[in-house]
């Protein structure tokens, strides 16, 4: 490098000396604030790397005098919102659930923490939009089997249905027919053909007619004479559009014969009067509520 | 003005040099050894008179005006919205501007003007290359602003310079307290006035000295305050040399039709301080009397007669300068001027000698003025098909946009249908669809809307929770200028409907009023 600087033909800057490949490095300079400003953003590194967690360690992690951790803070908003919440909880916990809607604050909280609660703890079953499935009651839809009213629906999720731990459970045990021995073949699939006939569906009329009787005898203790159903028995509208295991012939023929019988858990215990409650209002509001 | 600001007047063409020569630099000389970080020149700008300079205190006062007023011009929009007439409401997500008021989803107003602010800035830059730099340019007008101020309390350039070198005495430190001073009470009031366009501008007014407002609003104000003192009494052409990205944007617009500031070496060189002596020797002798003046007026501190450079700002306060001693020299204007790379390559052509140097002579009659032969700024460059086509571009644009807010409805309707379930059987054999209706009433009044379906003959609507009988069609009440979130349940009655899926037409309608929205949406049946 000579002492005297060379000069750049074309832009006629001076370059500093330094050549690639036939590249040469051009002498711009860079104003000396901008230089000073890339100084200040190393110290504010230095310090924001002291002061806030930020060198991963083998095991662990430098702590910083600091002493943030996000997972803290998370838990201090997490107990704010708690603590928000708590009085309406109370308030929703000692409201009778029919009067809940009537309260506008109410019905607004209690709907919305009802659809979180429902999404942890029922849609396992009912699926998440509640629409149920084969065995598992759609909630949308305005068919009951223990009844639709807001009582009634906080009293099903409260004691659960079949469920043993639970003396106020509902409980009913439709008999096994078939396998009981109560019916024969031939009177199952008459009965079959005659409820289809009650639901408005494709049925043979000889056989169906053959089998009033036997219902009258055999169903109608639960389901009624005109097979509308009883809500207190959970003894389930055989005359509408929507069967829990299906309207087949098969399937209806496979029911009598020997029944499923679905099992709630009683949720009281386990997640509290407030939260059920809140279910209750938020199952009701999908609308199908009576 | 003290005497020694007085240079120009001493301008003499009988003495042994023409001009009084200016102990000035320019910031950028590329010609000598620099450091790899250079230290930050500061610059004098020393005062100038002229057309462009009486350009830019019209403009000044113009774009200032603009921007410290326009939050407090009021427009009457009645009771339901804001009598501010521009206002940008972010808490409520509302764009004000004059009768006009822009929702978020309606952003594309916004991207519009954008649109049309870079094909405007190509328009521009194409005319009459980087005007908004040396203009209109917020960083351009403040500084500008801050210069004046510093020029009031410490006078001049040459006073400046010597203020700069005397030690600190009463005087010195009374004049650059008072200097602060007014820099920072100019930066707190434009912090100020930008937050008015964000909230009502004389509540707010009310509430920064009360102590009412917000903590934001006294961070931004402290945050500008900040940022006008430090760019523009302080950082003032760094920041267009080194932090602004223009004009590296703008150096790409310009072709050789764009009227640009520059120095005419065609008529001015051979520069020479001595021109009587030099022409008794026989030199040939250019108009440039190498005074100086033009870098001494240079905001960014260059020589524009090393050429056009990333630097220049293009204020054409140059010009000014050098026409100012062109006049006393008794010569053409011009020397510096705008002026098409084309106009200068002609006139270049003209004045070259066979050896291709300049020839003062060739282009100058022999009382000293330019020969008619030589082309001078022609402003009707600015039209030509490059420049036709921006701007139908621009207006087309415009216009569009001004027939679409003419046109658009208040009254939007947007509708999701539930996902999940689609469709809910009913014991009745019917089935029900659950959908979220959005209602936007976009106008600054309660308004009563009629919502209705078509394409699902007997179907009914409910509202959940409602107690009200099912019916065809539902009136739903919309506050002012607010969207309005309503669930509904579509119901259809058993048979009426065929195949999985049907099209259905939800509609809206404004009671009182012509304006109505529709939405296309489905009806599941759930039917395989």
């Amino acid at each position: 490098m000579s002492n005297k600087p060379e000069i750049d033909e074309v832009t006629g800057v001076e370059t500093t000396g330094h050549e690639w490949d036939g590249i040469k490095e051009l002498n711009n300079p860079l104003p000396r604030w901008w230089l000073w400003i890339f100084y200040a953003t190393v110290v504010f590194a230095i310090g924001y790397a002291a002061y806030y967690p930020a060198i991963p360690l083998i095991n662990d992690f430098t702590k910083g005098i600091g002493g943030y951790s996000s997972r803290a803070e998370l838990h201090k908003e997490l107990a704010a919102v708690e603590q928000s919440r708590a009085g309406l909880v109370q308030q929703i916990a000692e409201t009778d659930v029919a009067d809940i809607p009537a309260n506008d604050q109410l019905m607004r909280f209690a709907v919305a923490g009802g659809e979180a609660a429902y999404k942890v703890n029922c849609s396992q079953c009912h699926g998440s939009g509640a629409q149920g499935g084969y065995g598992y009651p759609n909630l949308n839809d305005d068919a009951w089997i223990w009844g639709g009213d807001l009582d009634a629906i906080y009293a099903t999720i409260a004691h659960g249905v079949r469920h043993e731990g639970d003396d106020a459970t509902r409980f009913s045990m439709m008999p096994a027919f078939g396998v009981d021995q109560i019916l024969g073949r031939e009177e199952i699939t008459g009965l079959a053909h005659y409820i289809r006939g009650m639901a408005g569906l494709e049925h043979d009329q000889a056989q169906a007619q053959g089998a009033a009787e036997s219902f009258d005898i055999n169903c109608s203790g639960c389901h009624g004479t005109d097979g509308t159903g009883m809500p207190a028995l959970g003894a389930p509208n055989l005359t509408d559009a929507i069967w829990l295991y299906g309207s087949d012939q098969d399937q209806l023929v496979s029911q009598i014969h020997d029944p499923q019988h679905g099992v709630m858990p009683a949720w009281v215990g386990r997640l509290g009067e407030g939260t059920v409650k809140q279910l209750s209002v938020y199952v009701h509001s999908l609308g199908g509520g009576q | 003005m003290s005497t020694a600001d007085q240079a120009p007047d001493d301008l003499d063409p009988t003495n042994g040099s023409v001009a009084k020569q200016y102990d000035v630099e320019p910031v950028n000389r590329r010609d000598r050894q620099e450091p790899l970080y250079a230290p930050k020149k500061k610059i004098y700008p020393k005062r100038t008179e002229g057309t462009f300079r009486r350009l830019k205190w019209i403009i000044m006062a113009i774009t200032l005006t603009i921007y410290y007023v326009t939050p407090w011009i009021r427009w009457d929009r009645g009771e339901f919205a804001p009598d501010q007439a521009v206002l940008i409401d972010l808490m409520n997500r509302r764009f004000y501007f004059f009768m006009i008021e822009i929702w978020p989803q309606e952003f594309y107003y916004v991207a519009g003007m954008l649109v049309m602010a870079g094909i405007g800035l190509f328009l521009v830059t194409s005319s009459v290359g980087r005007a908004w730099c040396g203009y209109t340019c917020p960083q351009t007008v403040w500084v500008d602003l801050f210069i004046w101020v510093e020029r009031l309390v410490e006078g001049d350039r040459n006073r400046r310079m010597k203020l700069d070198k005397t030690p600190y005495g009463p005087e010195k430190i009374a004049k650059r307290t008072l200097k602060h001073t007014i820099w920072i009470l100019i930066a707190v009031s434009t912090g100020g006035a930008w937050i008015f366009y964000f909230a009502d501008a004389p509540t707010l007014f009310v509430d920064l000295f009360t102590g009412d407002a917000a903590t934001f609003a006294y961070g931004t104000v402290a945050f500008l305050t900040f940022t006008t003192y430090t760019l523009g009494g302080h950082m003032r052409e760094q920041i267009c040399t080194y932090m602004c990205p223009w004009p590296r944007i703008q150096g790409a617009m310009l072709d050789e039709h764009s009227l640009t500031v520059t120095y005419n070496d065609w008529r001015g060189e051979p520069r020479s301080r001595h021109q009587k002596k030099s022409a008794e020797e026989g030199k040939s002798v250019g108009d440039c009397v190498d005074c100086n003046a033009c870098v001494a007026v240079c905001p960014m501190g260059i020589d524009i007669r090393d050429g056009q450079q990333l630097e220049c700002i293009t204020c054409a306060l140059c010009i000014d300068a050098c026409d100012t001693v062109m006049d006393r020299l008794g010569r053409d204007r011009g020397l510096i001027s705008y002026t098409t790379l084309n106009d200068y390559n002609h006139n270049m052509e003209l004045a070259q000698d066979a050896q291709g140097r300049i020839a003062p002579e060739k282009v100058h009659t022999k009382d000293g003025r330019i020969t008619d032969t030589a082309r001078r700024t022609n402003w009707r460059s600015i039209v030509r098909p490059r420049t036709m086509v921006y701007f139908a571009i621009w207006a087309l644009i415009g216009l569009a946009m001004v027939w679409h807010v003419a046109d658009r409805s208040r009254l939007d309707l947007n509708i999701l249908h539930d996902r999940n379930p689609r469709f809910v059987t009913l014991s009745d054999g019917s089935i029900r669809n659950g959908y979220t209706i959005k209602i936007l009433n976009m106008m600054p009044e309660p308004r009563t809307v009629r919502l209705s379906l078509e394409g699902l003959p007997g179907a009914t609507m409910t509202m959940p929770g409602a107690a009200d009988a099912p019916r065809q069609s539902l009136f739903l009440d919309a506050e002012p200028d607010r969207l309005r979130t309503q669930r509904i349940f579509v119901r259809a009655v058993p048979g009426s409907v065929e195949g999985a899926v049907a099209d259905i037409t939800f509609h809206v309608q404004d009671i009182f009023g012509s304006e109505e929205a529709t939405y296309e949406a489905n009806f599941v049946t759930g039917e395989e």
